[in-house]
């Protein structure tokens, strides 16, 4: 386990506080790091300081606006194995830090919401996608930055519905986290009037991945495996531990297009993402890191925005009133989306427009047109409240 | 060369300084140039890269151009539009208000989170103020005695003495504060939020402190409340009329000074973004950025007129005055 601070920038400057009083935030941003075999492209090589570096921006930006407030953030991060995971977060409060960013899959994010809620401490989920944490099994102390597969898989939907490719053949993984986006695919036809003409499972049985000639291999099993489907308008591929999909497209037996875990993929940002102002962003970001940005930067940047907005706006340092305004209809927060992203109130979950991203340009946004929803026509996307059995907000 | 000075001899020497509407074109990475007696494009010039802000001098003979991606203003003759120098601005100039002297340009620096006072006679840096994260918005008091720079990511409204140039006040308004624009008469400052969706009303004492007084928001039927996005502000002289242009809802508001109430909504072309009148306020210019247009807006009737095509995404507007 390593932990470092992040410099305190607002100490470099003059504080300016205008009958404020003056606090000192902080904050930690923990990040478990899983045994995992290399991804399929080497673009996707996970940095050293990824999701740190969302810290260091969201920090710089804090302490910027904090310093008109006499507002003060320091963030501290720290990288674990899944089982010392426990022991840092407990490093953690106990130096009296009650807010932490957790970068980790479901079971360490519920376990350390748990021992959070003891010190009454909050947490913000940057990475798992799981649609349990926001139903049967949220917490209260747990809000949600990263979007749910089923606000991914429901922005996918959108769009191709509006592309009028109502018949959908779902090629997902053998794993447990691909059969869970598999699910949330299969729920996104049903709620937006698709078909899925056929499914197939493509089991993970180790393989070549990227092995020199491991793309001969693929050439010959992936069309065989792919023939005589049902005819079908596009492949919808659910492949959450990234094994196979980024090698459909060009692979199929009949050549449609591929959406979801490749060809156009639902982010939450991606380093060409220019609109509504985010040029500043990804010029703040690279400045600072010399590298793109990734979703996992991005969710850790918001998670810090989300709590140095509550802070500016409440002027307080108490994890009860900062939760209890940024669930509340005046919380609002810009993130260069588009619109502004808000919580719902009931699972905790930040509201947020979804790029549609093919690897080069933002192909397209969801929500789409059309698509309209009682309360905001962001929550056309994910589990929508009366499908929830969170009654941990009630 | 040769030719292009001749007609703008020739231009000087018929008395016609006739008017012109100078466009920024940030995709285009060019300025149009718009006959204001006509309505027709009599030119595109190079603006250099990325040219957002625009503004002239007072006496309408020196054009002022924001070049983002350059880091620098650069300045152009309003008659031969040639680019004369150009001036220290800091990193990612995007929007400046200029002194009714003439000088100094007071220049955001979107990139980094800094207000420059640039000396447009000596082309020094006078000054550089550290101000909020992604500083734009930028107004000017008509005592001459405030700048106002409005901060998209930390939602303030900084007040800066031009005097001393330290922020005396700041004024927290709504998501993404775009633009900032006094009353000719000084009592009252319009800050928008592009995505709060709101116009924040400041009300200035008369030595200038600023106290937040209401804000008013936008409803069009049958437009999404997410895309009403107030982005420029412009009041008439009189102070009767405020006119906010509303981005991707592709109208401009138009609010009674008074009341403060919304009165109307023009539609005009696709995103709309920022706003000139001509010198007589017979007319107000929109830059249509998705539409790559020009609306011109009849000011007494508040309807739009004509649409005026000029390069890729127009980005700011400035009128030669009279």
């Amino acid at each position: 386990m390593q932990t470092k601070a992040l410099p305190l920038l607002a100490a470099a400057f003059a504080s300016i506080a205008f009958g404020a009083q003056a606090l000192d935030i902080r904050a930690g941003v923990l990040r478990v790091d899983y045994p995992a075999l290399l991804p399929i492209s080497r673009y996707d090589i996970r940095p050293d300081d990824l999701a740190f570096a969302g810290a260091m921006l969201a920090d710089e930006d804090n302490a910027t606006t904090g310093r008109f407030l006499g507002h003060s953030y320091e963030t501290v991060t720290a990288s674990t194995a899944p089982d010392m995971a426990m022991a840092a977060l407990e490093e953690m409060l106990g130096t009296g830090i009650r807010y932490v960013v957790v970068d980790a899959k479901a079971p360490e994010i519920a376990a350390l919401a748990e021992r959070a809620a003891q010190d009454g401490a909050l947490i913000f989920n940057s990475r798992a996608p799981d649609a349990a944490l926001r139903s049967e099994a949220c917490h209260a102390n747990l809000l949600h930055i990263a979007p749910s597969n089923a606000m991914m898989a429901d922005a996918v939907a959108q769009f191709a519905i509006w592309k009028q490719w109502k018949r959908w053949f779902l090629v997902s993984g053998s794993n447990p986290a691909d059969r869970a986006l598999a699910d949330a695919y299969r729920h996104a036809a049903a709620k937006f009037g698709a078909t899925i003409v056929e499914e197939r499972i493509f089991e993970d049985t180790g393989g070549a991945r990227r092995t020199d000639s491991g793309h001969v291999l693929v050439q010959r099993q992936l069309p065989t495996f792919l023939q005589g489907a049902e005819a079908h308008d596009v492949v919808i591929a659910a492949d959450a531990t990234d094994y196979f999909a980024a090698y459909l497209p060009f692979h199929l037996w009949t050549p449609r297009p591929v959406l979801g875990s490749a060809g156009l993929r639902p982010v939450a940002i991606h380093g060409a993402h220019e609109a509504w102002g985010a040029t500043q962003f990804q010029n703040r970001f690279e400045t600072l890191t010399r590298r793109h940005v990734m979703d996992e930067d991005f969710n850790t940047w918001l998670a810090l925005r989300v709590l140095g907005e509550a802070v500016t706006r409440t002027s307080s340092n108490d994890p009860a009133v900062i939760e209890d305004y940024v669930l509340s209809e005046d919380f609002e927060l810009a993130a260069f989306k588009g619109q502004k992203v808000t919580f719902r109130p009931w699972n905790g979950q930040l509201r947020q427009p979804i790029l549609l991203y093919d690897g080069r340009i933002t192909v397209s946004v969801s929500p789409q047109d059309g698509f309209l929803h009682r309360v905001s026509p962001l929550d056309t996307l994910g589990l929508d409240e009366p499908e929830s059995n969170c009654t941990a907000f009630e | 060369m040769k030719l292009i000075l001749t007609a703008a001899l020739c231009l000087a020497a018929s008395g016609a300084l006739a008017g012109k509407a100078f466009v920024s074109n940030e995709r285009g990475n060019t300025i149009s140039v718009i006959d204001t007696d006509t309505w027709s494009v009599i030119e595109e010039f190079n603006g250099g890269n990325r040219p957002r802000g625009i503004t002239l001098s007072p006496d309408g003979t020196l054009l002022y151009v924001c070049a983002s991606d350059d880091d620098t203003v650069r300045v152009f003759d309003t008659l031969s539009y040639e680019e004369l120098y150009t001036l220290p601005s800091g990193p990612d100039p995007e929007l400046f208000v200029i002194h009714p002297t003439g000088s100094p340009l007071y220049i955001a620096n979107e990139d980094d989170n800094l207000v420059t006072v640039t000396d447009t006679q000596t082309h020094r840096i006078l000054a550089e103020v550290p101000v909020g994260v992604e500083p734009e918005g930028m107004a000017i008091s008509p005592d001459q005695q405030w700048v106002v720079n409005t901060s998209e990511t930390t939602n303030m409204a900084h007040f800066i003495s031009t005097a001393d140039y330290q922020i005396k006040h700041n004024v927290l308004v709504d998501q993404r504060p775009r633009y900032a624009e006094y009353t000719a008469d000084g009592t009252r400052l319009f800050v928008s939020s592009e995505i709060g969706g709101t116009v924040s009303v400041i009300d200035i004492a008369q030595d200038g402190t600023p106290t937040l007084s209401q804000k008013i928001s936008f409803d069009v039927p049958g437009v999404l409340p997410e895309w009403l996005q107030p982005v420029g502000v412009r009041i008439t002289r009189d102070g009767s009329r405020i006119f906010v242009a509303l981005g991707p809802a592709n109208r401009v508001a138009v609010i009674n000074g008074q009341s403060l109430e919304v009165e109307d909504y023009i539609m005009v072309g696709q995103r709309v973004w920022q706003m000139a009148f001509t010198p007589g306020e017979d007319y107000l210019l929109t830059t249509n950025g998705n539409s790559n247009d020009i609306t011109v807006i009849d000011v007494a009737k508040e309807k739009a007129i004509k649409s005026i095509p000029v390069g890729q995404q127009p980005w700011g507007v400035v009128v030669t005055p009279d």
